[in-house]
């Protein structure tokens, strides 16, 4: 049989495993600030939420798996403080009309031309402002999915391990959110005329 | 025509899962074949795309570096 560990070496191991921890979790902190931004409502709301995040992290590492996916452990914690801080209060608007068509956002775009047009540079008739400001302009239940899925990269597995939703509920949103972006978007350029 | 016979409105239904790479093979196949012969989807696919890019570019910001400073602050001191 084995003998125990002496207590130092207990000690050493506890440091050493904490201490790797502690080191693989700041590597990805770029990641999760980059998600953290547009699941809270602004940058100082990010930055708090982050610090929070890590603190709450560095205290129960034992509860993390070695070898699980260390960025959707911490984004986890990140999404469950976003919503202990009560930013779930507001309840998702019933959407309107408008997300009707996935291609809204094309035609509105290349209406005013007609003639033919590059589509990689269609694009760039959105401005970073319009783009920022339409993000945030999306309900938080279908911005969740999509900063998460077609931000942070997380597939829709991570993503609902992460929001505690179903796999099901990850795929409609997101297919909703997106077309919900996309209106937002066309109605900053209209609003542009 | 009803609208499941529209060979371009079954296109777009496909459009969100092509990009996602979650079509099976032979829808896959299904939307590329139509790809190929259609102008007035095929553009439209490919701005979706650099859509998806561009939105991911315009919302990623730097982490401020004092936020990284005040990270590894919050580490627990060995003793």
């Amino acid at each position: 049989m084995a003998e125990a560990p002496s207590d130092s070496t207990r000690i050493a191991t506890d440091a050493r495993d904490r201490v790797r921890f502690e080191e693989e979790a700041l590597e990805l902190s770029d990641q999760v600030y980059r998600v953290a931004r547009h699941l809270a409502g602004s940058r100082e709301e990010a930055e708090d939420l982050v610090q929070e995040t890590y603190a709450r992290a560095f205290r129960s590492w034992r509860s993390y798996q070695p070898g699980t996916n260390l960025r959707a452990w911490l984004l986890r914690i990140l999404t469950n403080l976003n919503i202990d801080r009560g930013r779930r209060a507001q309840r998702t608007p019933p959407m309107q009309g408008l997300e009707a068509n996935d291609y809204f956002l094309y035609d509105r775009l290349t209406e005013s031309d007609g003639g033919p047009s590059d589509e990689d540079r269609v694009v760039e008739r959105l401005s970073q402002d319009d783009i920022v400001t339409a993000l945030s302009a999306v309900p938080h239940d279908f911005r969740d999915v999509i900063v998460l899925v077609d931000i942070g990269d997380f597939s829709y597995q991570d993503a609902a391990n992460i929001l505690d939703i179903p796999i099901g509920t990850v795929m409609s949103r997101l297919h909703r959110g997106r077309r919900i972006l996309k209106r937002e978007l066309a109605e900053s350029v209209a609003e542009e005329g | 025509m009803g609208h499941t016979d529209d060979p371009c409105a079954h296109c777009e239904e496909m459009m969100q899962p092509y990009l996602d790479h979650i079509l099976s093979q032979e829808e896959m196949r299904e939307a590329e074949m139509h790809l190929d012969e259609c102008e007035w989807c095929r553009k439209r696919y490919r701005f979706e795309e650099s859509l998806r890019v561009y939105v991911r570019m315009a919302v990623s910001e730097p982490m401020p570096a004092e936020l990284k400073l005040k990270l590894a602050a919050l580490r627990i001191p060995l003793n």
